[in-house]
């Protein structure tokens, strides 16, 4: 959906960001056919520029993004599906280059956190609401109301 | 000597606030009245000091006083003026000034508006400010003072980042800032609460105005930052799920929570220690983004220099803050007695599904600004984090918080009835199931797009029943149905007006997402192009002088079945100090859609290869793009009419014991 453009235009702005997002797509470098070129847009979005700060490929300027984006291409254009192409760059570059980590033991947190927040959350909300809202107690029966009037009788501790 | 004075006033603000945190501090203990004052007339000179810092930094830039090391480093004398006087903040150190600034000020505001606060409580609130003010007047002149001197003096200044050579610096900032450290007061409530060990509807009443305000400023700051960087970056986005992007809305989601479990606390005399620990962490959460913007943690162009030491202080601060307050709240908060009993379903178990919602987006979004530092940390490797990752955990988290807030507010409380809600909702529910009929049929787009149309009109429908139903709209004669629609009270008015906005962001946020129009493309003068249903021609490029920068400026021209639309004219600006180029976007808008047009380098035709000659051109179509900052306004205006409530002015009389369960007993 939004793209991980680097949002520089925020106050602070570091001075070596100099290489500001002219044009990343170079319309010379687009592949022939659309449906290819239309997954390769797809993917450059899911891709890091590596030596940027959190800027996808697809938004980023840099030389090394356009080498990217060449490869991405390439790959296409060998036939590869989009899943190849990731993993030929995830050998390549590691877990960095994906902006969607992918799932694996070190991210099982990350992943899994907000929903186990949530039902955590939940669950304890209603564990509380159960404890507060005890439900009306019933009428007490005879048996009860001799035995409460046995227990006030033992009693000597006033009750506040 | 103008640079001096500044610096000096620094200091005296430090030492006042330094008496700020103490003497009020035992005045309430002790209950002495005249310790208890004096806190007041400290934020009153604590502020006036921090003024005369601020202006005296301001005016270095103004004249452009290149002793200064500050100016010299962020401006330069062929600055247009308005950039001077925003440039004392678009650096590190500047910014920080602001910030004690608005800090003071806010001081400064409880002192004097805070007359009928009770007295213990008030000494309390400015003494836990004064803690604030101490800190971060001591981290500026430790690690960041702007009022250092260069020799020799340089002749000119390296000049301001030419993207922030733009209106949007003089706004964003300031707005976010308000938002940042007026979370500052809840906080210091939250603290005094602690203190006192009594949290009731009084206290409820008194933070909820700061909190609103603080609140309506960040949701304007983080608009108009957004906006700026729409319409600055020529990349027609908006949000990029950047981790200082982040760090602005981690505090305005918890803020959201927390101005909502208010209302319980307030209502009902519940959810207390829970409203307690959010004002805590919604102001750590700011402080947190503070933290993280300027100790060099996070690689992110928003980023300061990096400087290890200013981070390392931060850092101290922030644990400071966190444990301290959150020790106080672990040790004074079982103490709080709690109140109402609530069934599940009911007004207020709606605002704690709300809460349980937003503070789960929270803790995702932190998460996912954090995680890739952890892991690094931990040498687990390294991830990131970016858009993908936010778009399967926060959406699924918003949208059933979207379909409780059409339900939510038409609950009564302790007790409510949701068949009976439900059947009134029901030409809201009828609404919402053609609408997303007829998204599926007209829709291209991804299918999300018809879950977002559909989330957007439910809320809009639902927002709306609901301020029928309290108008009894169409059931009586609509002169009685206008007459009680004069007579609700603002907060009511407030809730509904904000809802709907967010129904207008969700609309536009889906819309330009699933449904804009790109052409990228090499344009020669007089080349055409189709973009959903109109044509741009490029006519002509030519160069063009500003006041530090050259243009080259586009003139295109856009079309609709042979009529002109209007005549794009984007630039591409080259700045000489510091040596930079930006792009300005040309945005044709006709508040239903954006056309939006780039024009990037010239393009030469490639030896051998041929091609074509011409400019690289990008151009957008993004439908109902205006509408998310046209809705974030509208938010703000619910924040503004939901603050002027009589029962939440801070000046208000004390409190009426009149119940509050009158149907007039609105929210938000």
């Amino acid at each position: 959906m939004m793209r991980a453009l680097l949002f520089a235009a925020s106050l602070f702005a570091a001075f070596n960001a100099a290489q500001m997002p002219a044009f990343a797509i170079g319309s010379n470098e687009a592949l022939a056919d659309p449906a290819q070129e239309a997954r390769a847009r797809e993917l450059f979005r899911q891709l890091r520029c590596l030596v940027c700060q959190n800027q996808s490929i697809d938004d980023s300027d840099a030389d090394l993004a356009r080498d990217l984006r060449v490869l991405v291409r390439e790959r296409i254009k060998a036939g590869d599906s989009n899943e190849q192409v990731l993993r030929f760059l995830t050998q390549r570059y590691g877990d960095f280059v994906l902006l969607k980590p992918p799932l694996k033991s070190s991210t099982v947190a990350l992943w899994a956190a907000p929903f186990a927040l949530l039902v955590v959350g939940g669950g304890v909300i209603a564990l509380r609401a159960r404890r507060r809202a005890r439900p009306a107690p019933a009428a007490l029966d005879d048996a009860e109301r001799a035995r409460l009037a046995r227990l006030l009788a033992d009693d000597e501790r006033p009750r506040t | 000597m103008i640079a001096e004075t500044g610096h000096f006033a620094l200091i005296l603000a430090a030492l006042i606030a330094a008496f700020q945190c103490v003497l009020p501090l035992a005045g309430a203990a002790r209950g002495d009245q005249r310790l208890m004052d004096s806190g007041r007339t400290a934020a009153v000179a604590q502020f006036l000091f921090i003024t005369v810092a601020f202006f005296s930094l301001m005016h270095a830039y103004v004249v452009s006083d290149f002793s200064v090391a500050n100016v010299v480093q962020n401006s330069h004398s062929a600055k247009p003026m308005l950039y001077k006087i925003a440039g004392v903040w678009g650096n590190h150190e500047g910014s920080m000034v602001l910030w004690v600034l608005i800090l003071a000020l806010f001081g400064a505001a409880i002192a004097v508006f805070g007359r009928n606060l009770p007295h213990e409580l008030r000494a309390r609130v400015l003494a836990v400010q004064g803690m604030i003010g101490l800190a971060f007047l001591l981290f500026i002149l430790a690690t960041s003072n702007p009022f250092l001197r260069v020799d020799p003096a340089p002749m000119d200044g390296r000049g301001l980042n030419p993207i922030l050579q733009d209106p949007g610096l003089a706004f964003h900032p300031p707005f976010l800032y308000l938002g940042y450290v007026g979370f500052s007061v809840a906080f210091a409530f939250a603290v005094a609460a602690l203190i006192e060990g009594r949290v009731d509807a009084a206290w409820a009443r008194w933070v909820r105005p700061w909190t609103l305000a603080a609140w309506c400023a960040l949701t304007l700051g983080i608009a108009l930052g957004s906006w700026w960087a729409y319409y600055e970056l020529g990349w027609g986005g908006f949000w990029f799920w950047d981790p200082v992007e982040n760090a602005s809305f981690m505090p305005w989601l918890a803020g959201t929570a927390l101005l909502h479990s208010a209302i319980v606390v307030e209502k009902r005399d519940a959810l207390k220690s829970w409203t307690i620990l959010l004002a805590i962490l919604t102001f750590i959460l700011a402080m947190m983004g503070t933290f993280l913007v300027r100790s060099g943690v996070l690689t992110s162009v928003h980023t300061f220099a990096t400087d290890p030491g200013r981070g390392l202080f931060i850092l101290a601060l922030l644990l400071i803050a966190a444990v301290g307050s959150l020790g106080l709240y672990a040790w004074r908060a079982p103490g709080l007695r709690t109140g109402g009993v609530f069934a599940p379903i009911s007004r207020e178990g709606g605002l704690v599904l709300n809460n349980l919602l937003l503070a789960t987006a929270t803790a995702t979004v932190l998460l996912g600004t954090l995680y890739p530092l952890l892991l690094e940390a931990l040498d687990a490797g390294k991830v990131s984090v970016g858009a993908p990752y936010y778009n399967l955990t926060f959406v699924p988290i918003m949208a059933p918080l979207i379909v409780a807030m059409g339900i939510g507010p038409m609950l009564a409380w302790k007790r409510g009835d949701l068949p009976g809600v439900l059947a009134r909702l029901r030409i809201a529910a009828i609404v919402t199931g053609i609408v997303i009929c007829g998204a599926i049929l007209l829709n291209d787009g991804p299918l999300m797009a018809v879950l977002g149309v559909g989330l957007a009109c439910w809320l809009f429908m639902g927002a709306l029943s609901e301020l029928a139903e309290r108008i009894r709209l169409f059931r009586i004669p609509l002169r009685e149905s206008l007459r009680r629609l004069a007579h609700l009270p603002p907060a009511a008015i407030g809730m509904t007006v904000a809802h709907v906005s967010m129904a207008v962001i969700v609309l536009g946020i889906t819309a330009s997402a699933a449904w804009q129009s790109e052409r990228v493309l090499v344009m020669a003068p007089g080349d055409g192009v189709d973009l959903a249903g109109y044509r741009v021609t490029l006519d002509r490029v030519e160069k063009v002088p500003g006041p530090n920068y050259t243009a080259e400026r586009a003139a295109m021209s856009v079309t609709r079945k042979g009529n002109v639309v209007t005549v794009l004219r984007p630039e591409k600006r080259a700045f000489v100090t510091p040596p930079q180029t930006t792009t300005e976007a040309a945005i044709h808008t006709t508040w239903l859609a954006d056309i939006y047009a780039v024009i990037g380098d010239p393009v030469a035709p490639k030896a051998g290869e041929g091609g074509k000659a011409g400019w690289t051109v990008r151009l957008y179509h993004n439908p109902l793009v205006p509408w998310i900052w046209i809705g974030a306004v509208i938010m703000v205006v619910g924040g503004l009419i939901s603050l002027a409530d009589r029962r939440h002015r801070v000046g208000a009389p004390a409190r009426k014991t009149r119940s509050a369960e009158t149907p007039a007993a609105g929210a938000a």
